[in-house]
């Protein structure tokens, strides 16, 4: 069969595009959960608003302001080109950024939870063993925020693999370039190959349980609990 | 300049705190008073968990809050033991020994790693992680984390509070050792008058967040002003040594402290050398008074003393009689009727039959 010569470009991007979004998100989404989950800060309320709106918004709705935003008219649009770096949307970088914000949510409350369900308390202990602010988040919040972290990398991951609205609003349809899983899986229902849609979206499935199970090895391996 | 001077103000949901004072640097100070009277919060305040605005605390001359300069509680000598088990539940108990202990410079350490382990018994369990443990290891291991760090000053939340009779047996024994061998001053939380009466030396009375009385243990103690010496477990601790032992009846015999009598007492057999500090307590409703010294009786101590003041008890039928026996003070619980055939009055010269003597440690 020659749909393995045509969809792997596609199967490759995605996991690129997915590998890529769980790495800044985790980078990006900690520190942030950080603060939402030790501020006393009166943004608190509108930066979390703001961080779930990805959950309520439809997708395409999404897609097509960062299609506006990143456009030659558009504000981020204006700096990247300033910046020499182009245009970003119909290019892979585009689908990053898409994605970061598209994921932001899956990424940045299962943290937030684990850090809030940690309290205060063993970081105060920490302090009073001579630890400082950030060797108390090293050392103390982030091991115990173990099962926040790898869920949230999971999710975002999972959730990447499978995102579609945003992506044909902003990364169209380029083969190699910006055509992911989900889109190959539309086209081919839309030119009627069943049997190629169908092995892509079996193999999604698969793939989806698999890393759930994972997820659950994992954080059942530990030898810690909770006291 | 010795000692904890310090100087919070801070108002809180249900009190305000408003304390000052200066607190001894050796031995155990118990920070004794209800819950809500601020106890807690005044600890918090000591070891920087707490920012009083416009506080003041200085340990040992060093200045840890004033005006502008606020030691953060990492920056902060100290050990802190929490209420509740407070042990990292991700690290096992070596580590979370080590967690402490490696953080201070090397030169700066004043205690051995297996000293703390001998000293609160942990041998076993350096391989556990704390949910395999009972409530009473995690605050042993606990206490043993915070003295690692070789504070300076060693702070104590209601340590044994959240902790099941067994568990407090358990623990007292190890916190009486480390009163008895290690230098640290500590200051203790407490609202059970049987921890403050088994290991402080001095004690500091909070009510509504403010101090009402701090002073000497023994002095405390036998205050007519204050309620404790009203309590029905109204009693008197003394400091004394260790002076003799006689194996054949199976007793042994205490000096009482700065006793200018040179007053002793005899006590179960109680294993320890000669001249080793121990301390006595002695229940008011233990103690009855004779104008002479009787030599036909079973109870075997009997104590010259002068009646310091006659005060009224809990009971309509009792009053309370504050005895000196030489330095220090005991409590005596008598009924009205005796003290008035007695003539019992202040300076009068008085026999004290202590029917029984507990010996702390």
């Amino acid at each position: 069969m020659d749909f393995s010569v045509v969809d792997s470009p596609a199967i490759w991007i995605t996991l690129k595009l997915a590998l890529f979004t769980t790495a800044i998100l985790l980078l990006l989404a900690t520190p942030l959960a950080w603060w939402l989950a030790t501020t006393h800060s009166r943004a608190k309320t509108a930066v979390s608003a703001l961080v779930a709106m990805p959950l309520v918004l439809p997708p395409s709705v999404l897609g097509f302001y960062l299609l506006v935003m990143m456009g030659p008219a558009g504000l981020v649009g204006q700096l990247t080109q300033t910046l020499g770096l182009g245009l970003l949307p119909f290019t892979f970088s585009g689908l990053v950024v898409a994605s970061v914000i598209y994921s932001l949510p899956f990424s940045v409350q299962p943290i937030q939870a684990a850090f809030e369900q940690l309290g205060n308390r063993p970081l105060e202990v920490a302090a009073t063993l001579r630890a400082s602010p950030l060797d108390r988040f090293f050392t103390i919040a982030l091991p115990m925020a173990r099962p926040g972290l790898l869920t949230a990398m999971v999710l975002t991951f999972a959730h990447t693999v499978g995102e579609f609205g945003v992506v044909l609003m902003l990364g169209g349809n380029i083969e190699g370039e910006t055509r992911v899983l989900s889109v190959a899986i539309y086209d081919h229902v839309e030119a009627l190959e069943y049997d190629k849609a169908h092995l892509l979206s079996a193999g999604l499935i698969v793939f989806s349980f698999t890393t759930l199970l994972l997820l659950q090895q994992l954080n059942k391996k530990r030898k810690w609990q909770p006291v | 300049m010795s000692g904890i001077e310090f100087e919070f103000q801070l108002p809180r949901e249900d009190f305000k705190l408003q304390v000052s004072g200066t607190l001894p640097d050796r031995g155990i100070t118990a920070l004794f008073g209800a819950s809500g009277s601020g106890k807690t919060t005044l600890l918090r305040c000591i070891a920087g968990l707490e920012r009083a605005p416009g506080g003041k605390l200085v340990v040992n001359g060093e200045v840890w809050q004033q005006g502008p300069t606020f030691l953060a509680t990492h920056q902060r000598p100290i050990g802190y033991v929490f209420q509740e088990a407070s042990l990292f539940a991700h690290l096992g108990v070596q580590r979370n020994l080590e967690y402490g202990w490696k953080r201070i410079p090397r030169p700066h350490r004043n205690i051995e790693f297996e000293e703390v382990i001998r000293l609160l018994g942990l041998e076993h369990l350096l391989g556990r992680f704390p949910h395999q443990l009972s409530g009473g290891q995690r605050q042993r291991v606990a206490i043993a984390r915070a003295l690692l760090t070789s504070p300076a000053l060693l702070l104590m939340d209601e340590p044994l509070s959240a902790l099941d009779l067994d568990s407090k047996q358990e623990i007292l024994p190890y916190l009486e050792r480390l009163h008895d061998e290690s230098r640290v001053p500590i200051l203790y939380v407490s609202h059970s008058p049987d921890e403050v009466v088994r290991l402080a030396d001095h004690l500091v009375l909070m009510e509504h967040g403010k101090i009402v009385a701090q002073g000497e243990i023994n002095q405390l103690l036998t205050r007519s002003d204050l309620s404790l010496s009203r309590l029905d477990e109204a009693s008197a601790v003394l400091k004394c040594r260790v002076a003799a032992h006689d194996p054949d009846y199976h007793v042994s015999y205490v000096a009482i402290d700065n006793s200018g009598l040179k007053q002793k007492l005899l006590v179960p057999f109680k294993d320890l050398p000669t001249d080793h500090p121990v301390r006595v307590r002695i229940l008011a409703r233990d103690v009855s008074l004779a104008l002479q010294m009787q030599s036909q009786t079973s109870i075997s101590n009997i104590l010259p003393a002068r009646v310091v003041e006659v005060f009224p008890s809990n009971t309509p039928f009792q009053v309370i009689v504050k005895l000196d026996i030489g330095g220090q003070f005991i409590l005596s619980k008598i009924t009205k009727r005796s003290a008035a055939l007695l003539h019992i009055e202040k300076d009068k010269l008085v026999y004290a039959q202590v029917k029984s003597v507990a010996l702390m440690r």
